[in-house]
C-alpha cells in the first residue's frame, strides 16, 4: 500500500510518500526529513524525548502514526528561533543551566513551549514541574529546567505586552 | 510491529462495517494501541482510523441538563474546559491526574475508556498470560503481583484497569453511547467493563464493529459539584497509574448527606462503583466514624490476590480521606498537583 502525505513542518509545506503505514511522526521527521532534533528515548510515550508541537499542542511524535495526521502542522526544536536569535525558552535553559548532557533537552523545551502556551501553570513551580512530568531528565537538571520555564514564560510575558502596547 | 491495513472511512457507518471485520482495530490518537502495537501485544491486520469522523469532538448540554461528551474529545480539552470543571470537579480532578499532559492532548475520552491493563505480563509477550492469550495461564499469580487486583478477581486474571476518568464517572452514572451493526444503543459505565472470570480476554462487552461515539452524565450529575474529590497514591508524585484512587462525591443538605457517591481505582478489571460504602452513607452526618465504617462496608469482600494484603487497607484508608476532603469542599481550582493526597495547596490537608 502506498500513501502520500502532506505535512507543514517548521513553516514549510512537505509532500512525503509512505510506503508503509507503520512510520511514526517521530521516524518520519528523523528518518525521512532529516530533522534528527527530536530524539529518539523510550519511544513508548515514557520518556518525552520526542515531544514536538502538533496543530500548537505538545504531544509524543512515537506515539502519533503519520499517516493518521496528513495535513497537520508541525514545528519541531529545528523551527523555533528566529534565524540566529534564540527563542526565549532555549536562551532561558542556557541561561539556567537547564540540561546537562542535552539528550532530553529538545523535547524538554518542546514541552515548555507547549505548557507556556497552555497557559494552566502560572508562575507557580509546583504547577510546572506537574505540567513537565512527562519529560524525563536522567542527568537530574529538574531544578534549572524548572527556573528556566519560569524566566521564559515571563519574557514571553513581557514581550507579549510590549507587543501589545505598541 | 506487524504490518497492517489503513483505512479511514467518511462516516460513523462506514466505520462500523469495516471494524465489524475479523482483525480490526479502531485507531483515535493510538497513545496505548501503537504502544501495545510496538510491544506485539496487540496485532491488528487493519487500523480502521476514526480521527477525523465529523461531530464526535463536542462537548453539549442535552435538552434535559444531561451533558454530552463525544468520544474524540481530547483528554486535556474536557479538563480544562471551565464549565466541565467547574460541574464535574473530581473528573477534571481525575482527568488531570492521568499520564501526561503530552498524552493528554493527544488521547481521547473514548480511548481512555477502553485503555488496556499495565499488568507487566500482559505487556511482555513472553509470559503467560489469559488476556492476552486465552489459556495461557497466568504469570502474575505467582509474580510480581503487589500492584494487582483485590476485588472482582478471578484465578485466570488478576490484572486492574487502569483508567482515572472512569473512577469518578462511573460513580456518576455515566452512559456510554455505542454504534454498532446492529445501530446505536447505550451502556451504562459500569457494565461497559467485565470482571475477568474465565474469559479475561474480553475487557468489555463491546462486540466487533462497536464504536464507542460518546459518553453522557445525566443531569443528576451536577449535583456533587460541592463537595467532589478524586485522590490517587501512586508510586511517585506524578505520571504514574494508581495504586489505589478513589473518587469521593456528596450532596451535603442542612449538615446531612442526601446522597453519596463513591468509586475505587486500582482495584479490579473495572472502575469499582462503591454501591456497599454510599449505603452506610446515605442519610449520615459526615464525620471520619461514618466514613470509616463505610470504608470497611466497601472493602468487606476484598481479598488478596498476591503480595497485595496492603492494597485493601489502603484503599480503606484513601476512602476515609477523599471523604474527609470531599466533606470539606471542593477546591476552587483543581490543585497544583492533582488528586495527591501530598499537595501542598491550602486545604488539600483535612
Amino acid at each position: 500500500m502506498n500513501f502520500s502525505i502532506s505535512l507543514t513542518v517548521n513553516g514549510i509545506r512537505r509532500e512525503v510518500a509512505l510506503e508503509d503505514p507503520r512510520v511514526t511522526l517521530l521516524d518520519l521527521l528523523r528518518e525521512r526529513l532529516d530533522l534528527t532534533g527530536t530524539k529518539k528515548g523510550c519511544d513508548r510515550g515514557q520518556c518525552g524525548a520526542c515531544t514536538i508541537l502538533v496543530d500548537g499542542r505538545r504531544i509524543n511524535s512515537c506515539l502519533a502514526l503519520a499517516i493518521s495526521h496528513d495535513g497537520a502542522d508541525i514545528v519541531t526544536i529545528e523551527g523555533v528561533a528566529q534565524g540566529k536569535e534564540l527563542h526565549p525558552v532555549q536562551a532561558a535553559f542556557i541561561a539556567h543551566d537547564g540540561f546537562q548532557c542535552g539528550f532530553c533537552t529538545p523535547g524538554q523545551i518542546m514541552s515548555a513551549i507547549g505548557l507556556i502556551g497552555e497557559g494552566q501553570a502560572g508562575d507557580d513551580p509546583e504547577r510546572i514541574r506537574e505540567g513537565m512530568s512527562g519529560n524525563l531528565c536522567r542527568c537530574g537538571a529538574y531544578s534549572g529546567i524548572t527556573e528556566a520555564v519560569l524566566e521564559a514564560q515571563k519574557k514571553l510575558a513581557e514581550a507579549g505586552s510590549r507587543r501589545d502596547a505598541a | 510491529m506487524k504490518t497492517f491495513d489503513y483505512v479511514r472511512p467518511a462516516t460513523v457507518s462506514d466505520a462500523v462495517k469495516a471494524a465489524a471485520e475479523p482483525g480490526s482495530a479502531y485507531l483515535a490518537a493510538g497513545t496505548n494501541l501503537l504502544d501495545l502495537m510496538k510491544g506485539g501485544v496487540a496485532r491488528p491486520d487493519r487500523l480502521v482510523d476514526i480521527s477525523r469522523l465529523p461531530g464526535l469532538d463536542r462537548i453539549e448540554r442535552l435538552p434535559d441538563r444531561a451533558l454530552r461528551i463525544g468520544a474524540l474529545v481530547r483528554n486535556a480539552d474536557l479538563a480544562h474546559d471551565a464549565d466541565f470543571a467547574a460541574t464535574y470537579p473530581a473528573v477534571a480532578e481525575a482527568l488531570l491526574s492521568g499520564a501526561s499532559a503530552q498524552l493528554r492532548n493527544a488521547a481521547t475520552v473514548g480511548g481512555n475508556l477502553l485503555q488496556r491493563t499495565r499488568c507487566a505480563y500482559f505487556h511482555d509477550a513472553a509470559s503467560a498470560c489469559n488476556k492476552r492469550e486465552p489459556g495461557s495461564g497466568c504469570d502474575a499469580r505467582q509474580g510480581e503481583n503487589r500492584l494487582h487486583a483485590v476485588l472482582g478477581w478471578s484465578e485466570a486474571c488478576i490484572a486492574t484497569h487502569p483508567s482515572d476518568f472512569c473512577v469518578p464517572l462511573v460513580a456518576l452514572d455515566a452512559v456510554v453511547e455505542i454504534e454498532g451493526r446492529a445501530g446505536p444503543r447505550e451502556v451504562p459505565l459500569d457494565a461497559l467493563h467485565r470482571l475477568p472470570g474465565d474469559t479475561p480476554d474480553h475487557d468489555t462487552v463491546l462486540e466487533p464493529g462497536d464504536l464507542i461515539v460518546a459518553l453522557r452524565l445525566p443531569a443528576e450529575a451536577a449535583s456533587f459539584a460541592a463537595h467532589a474529590r478524586y485522590l490517587k497514591l501512586r508510586e511517585r508524585t506524578s505520571y504514574a497509574f494508581a495504586v489505589v484512587s478513589a473518587a469521593a462525591m456528596l450532596r451535603i443538605e442542612g449538615g446531612v448527606i442526601r446522597q453519596a457517591r463513591l468509586a475505587l481505582g486500582g482495584v479490579a478489571a473495572k472502575p469499582w462503583r462503591a454501591f456497599l460504602g454510599e449505603a452506610v452513607l446515605a442519610g449520615a452526618t459526615p464525620g471520619e466514624d461514618v466514613f470509616r465504617r463505610a470504608a470497611l462496608a466497601e472493602l468487606k469482600y476484598a481479598r488478596p490476590s498476591g503480595d497485595n494484603a496492603f492494597k485493601v487497607e489502603l484503599a480503606r484508608r484513601i476512602l476515609v480521606r477523599a471523604l474527609t476532603l470531599a466533606a470539606a469542599g471542593t477546591p476552587e481550582r483543581v490543585p497544583a498537583l492533582p488528586a495527591s493526597p501530598f499537595s501542598s495547596l491550602a486545604g488539600a490537608h483535612a
